[in-house]
């Protein structure tokens, strides 16, 4: 059973002098701040924080996102390096159930603020993950100047993205210095965990957007079933996931020999949030909405095809003897077939930012995907996309991020970036 | 607005002689200096030229004469711009004297035509011996120093609110509105000791929406509206003399008030408060722009109040102060990109960039604030 966030609080508070009753707890507590609760595949468990790779990446995707991209405000590297140091910590105690701060919500003395928000006492890890990500601008700002002395040490995998046919990308939700993508199962916790490292950050980081997802748009893993869209589709049927470790060698971590060896181990994120019309979409017919995803949108097989998970055959011709999946259908457009081979992994969710003033949702995809390469991978798929994608016309790209997630934090004397600041 | 926190912290009650330390009024003549007679400061509005800058421990008395054309203010500060005395709104061709104890150490004395900004700092010196202070002598040093502060303050508030409520009642709106963001900067450097009393605040500086059923919306912002919105105080003189009978009361609850320690530090943390919440979004002076002005003096009381703190936090935590005068630092520099003269542009010449930068200066000052009063406590 995982451990709830208020047990973790009061085994916490054992070793803080003067802290009544905690004594009770002393041998539990001992347990869980030496070994993490196990990993969980249940919605409430603890997903480990420490570890070869981030986790979030190929962790069954959870159903709830805060994404945040935030602007380094500080020119002082220490103090940079300090924070990244103070929100590992802070993330291994979210993860596994516990406050932010080692004092906790509630155990302070009354005078001080609590180094923990609390909104997320009495609830369970629900999966927390944290994953962090280095932005171009964090190696040279606008005007080119190497701010904190790494910029020899930016991959050629993080150079800006190409604008793409199309793009509407609105720079104030663009971009960004460092990014942390917040899964959970439990969208409090998500906002707890985001809400309480912006806090540690204040005065190094300023927040320069955020998103919250609820509704995942992919699995990452077989045992997952395959999510819908606001299109009201199937989505991330054929995504890289977490069994398939020779494609995950090969298309999703860095590694040696890619460029830069800080990033060995992790991978890049690229974020891009697609408005949906969809109003108009609603007002297509089912087969014209089939058509342009190529997929049957009750089951999700393929059109021409019976089951969910049958290899696409571009050859398979419909009643008219056209190919059933149109050349110009989205998945086969974003097929690996048609790609070089080149594959990505997705873990978007959907959104609904309330309304648009016009009387229509402000909704749609908040696109994540990790990849080795992005230039190699993301970009010509979304190249494609951008030329040729009948769904263009109900979508908008509006905001683009790209960001590079370094290998995992090993232990509790690692931190985010430690390699990159060496 | 009141805070339950605060509320509920024992006021303590001034007891007899709490000004002992010293006054800035014209007619106190007790205070004979080291030298025999008052240093002569010689103000304009470029230089600020100290008598004597080597002086003896003791009470110390300056006669500060503005020869220029600005109005200013004198101060002698200790360090982190711990004030240990000052003098406000002395005004062109007028004399003012100050009586100031200073124990042996090293102080700066400061000038600040158009009553802005850093001013005209000089060296000052002072001889002799002195015992540190034990941790609860610098606790009580502290509400010692901030009731000084808070005399002046009020002082300056009861002058300048006079002058813009005749301003008002002339009929005058171009001296009016001109008066109106330099009356309020004496209100709201002192802000959270005035919340102390609930019900004035409100019909003092009340804003038009926090006006409940049957209350009449009246004080600064009410005359604020008149004069920038409607354009028409023919109406507006008996709202301003109200103001200025509640701004009496208050200025004289105010002196009679002596803030703990803790009221301090939370203090400090509220005025940064009301920054982040009334004066970036522009909410607190809707009609007239002028929020820069109480940004800036709410970012003067809060450093006033940590001021009188600092030797108390320097004995206790003297990381946490290096890293406030770092954040306030930064937020003059923040600041002083929308100087305009000797003010400030108005809020709607800010741009979002503009506002998220003070926001973002002000959020990084506030976190380290909000754990001083922890410090003070422990």
């Amino acid at each position: 059973m995982a451990i709830t966030r208020r047990q973790a609080m009061t085994l916490a508070g054992v070793g803080v002098a003067g802290i009544a009753g905690a004594a009770a707890g002393a041998t539990a507590v001992l347990a869980a701040d030496s070994e993490p609760p196990a990993p969980s595949s249940a919605a409430s468990g603890a997903v480990p924080f420490h570890g070869d790779h981030q986790a979030g990446i190929i962790t069954s995707a959870q159903d709830r996102l805060h994404f945040v991209a935030f602007d380094v405000i500080t020119k002082d590297r220490d103090r940079l390096v300090s924070m990244l140091q103070d929100w590992s910590a802070a993330a291994a105690r979210m993860t596994a159930g516990q406050d932010a701060g080692t004092i906790g919500a509630v155990n302070g003395i009354p005078e001080a603020p609590p180094d923990d928000t609390g909104e997320a006492l009495d609830l369970p890890p629900a999966g927390l993950t944290l994953t962090v990500g280095f932005g171009p601008t964090l190696f040279r700002d606008a005007n080119g100047v190497d701010r904190f002395g790494i910029a020899a040490k930016r991959p050629a995998a993080l150079l800006d993205l190409p604008k793409f046919p199309g793009d509407a990308l609105q720079p104030e939700i663009s971009g960004g210095d460092l990014c942390v993508q917040a899964c959970a199962n439990d969208p409090q916790v998500a906002v707890h965990a985001i809400r309480n490292l912006a806090r540690i950050g204040m005065g190094v980081v300023s927040v320069r957007w955020s998103q919250l997802g609820f509704g995942r748009t992919s699995s990452t893993s077989r045992d997952q079933v395959t999510p819908r869209n606001l299109f009201g589709f199937k989505d991330g049927t054929a995504n890289l996931k977490a069994e398939d470790t020779a494609l995950l060698d090969e298309h999703l971590w860095a590694r040696g020999g890619d460029g830069q060896s800080w990033m060995d181990g992790g991978s890049y994120l690229v974020a891009r949030k697609i408005r949906m019309i969809i109003e108009t979409w609603d007002r297509t017919s089912l087969g014209e909405q089939e058509e342009i995803v190529g997929r049957a949108k009750g089951s999700g097989a393929p059109l021409g095809h019976q089951n969910e998970f049958d290899e696409l055959d571009f050859v398979i011709k419909g009643p008219d003897g056209e190919p059933a999946i149109a050349d110009v259908a989205h998945v086969k457009l974003a097929h690996h077939s048609q790609n070089g081979g080149v594959r990505i992994l997705r873990r978007g969710y959907n959104f609904v930012d309330g309304s648009d003033g016009l009387g229509r949702l402000n909704a749609g995809l908040f696109f994540i995907s990790f990849q080795r390469d992005p230039h190699k991978q993301f970009v010509p798929i979304q190249l494609q996309l951008a030329r040729h994608d009948v769904m263009n016309e109900y979508i908008r790209h509006v905001s683009s991020a790209l960001f590079a997630c370094p290998p995992g934090v090993k232990d509790g004397g690692d931190f985010w970036g430690q390699a990159l600041f060496a | 607005m009141r805070r339950r926190y605060l509320a509920t912290v024992a006021v303590a009650l001034l007891a007899g002689g709490l000004a002992a330390c010293s006054s800035s009024d014209d007619n106190a003549g007790s205070g004979a200096d080291a030298a025999g007679g008052p240093i002569a400061v010689n103000a304009n509005d470029t230089a600020c030229e100290v008598g004597v800058t080597d002086i003896d421990a003791g009470t110390v008395q300056f006669k500060i004469t503005n020869k220029g054309g600005k109005v200013t203010e004198f101060y002698v500060y200790a360090a982190g711009d711990r004030v240990m005395g000052e003098v406000e709104n002395i005004a062109p061709g007028l004399s003012r004297e100050l009586h100031v104890e200073l124990a042996a150490g090293t102080y700066e004395t400061a000038c600040k035509p158009g009553m802005i900004g850093k001013g005209i700092r000089g060296p000052l010196k002072v001889n002799g011996s002195a015992a540190p202070l034990t941790e609860d002598a610098a606790l009580k040093d502290a509400t010692d120093n901030y009731s000084r502060y808070v005399k002046s303050q009020t002082d300056a508030l009861l002058t300048k609110t006079q002058e813009f409520v005749d301003a008002v009642k002339a009929g005058d709106i171009e001296k009016s509105k001109a008066l109106f963001p330099v009356a309020r900067t004496y209100w709201e450097r002192i802000e959270p000791v005035a919340e102390i009393f609930g019900d004035l605040d409100p019909k003092i500086d009340g804003r038009e929406e926090v006006v409940e059923e049957g209350m009449k919306f009246t004080g600064f912002h009410a005359i604020e509206r008149d004069l920038w919105k409607t354009g028409d105080i023919s109406k507006s003189g008996p709202m301003a003399d109200e103001l200025m009978v509640n701004v009496k009361e208050i200025v004289a609850k105010s002196q009679a008030e002596q803030l703990s320690p803790l009221q301090l530090a939370n203090g400090a943390k509220e005025l940064l408060d009301e920054v982040a919440t009334g004066k970036i979004t522009g909410e607190e002076d809707r009609y007239s722009h002028t929020d820069l002005w109480d940004f800036n003096a709410n970012v003067e009381g809060s450093k006033a109040a940590i001021a009188a703190l600092r030797p108390a936090l320097e004995q206790r935590n003297a990381d946490l102060v290096k890293q406030l005068d770092t954040e306030f630092a930064n937020v003059d520099t923040e600041l002083s990109k929308h100087r305009n003269g000797d003010g400030w542009k108005f809020h709607n010449e800010l741009s979002q960039a503009d506002l998220k930068g003070l926001s973002d200066v002000i959020n990084a000052l506030a976190e380290p604030i909000s754990k001083v009063a922890a410090v003070v406590a422990g």
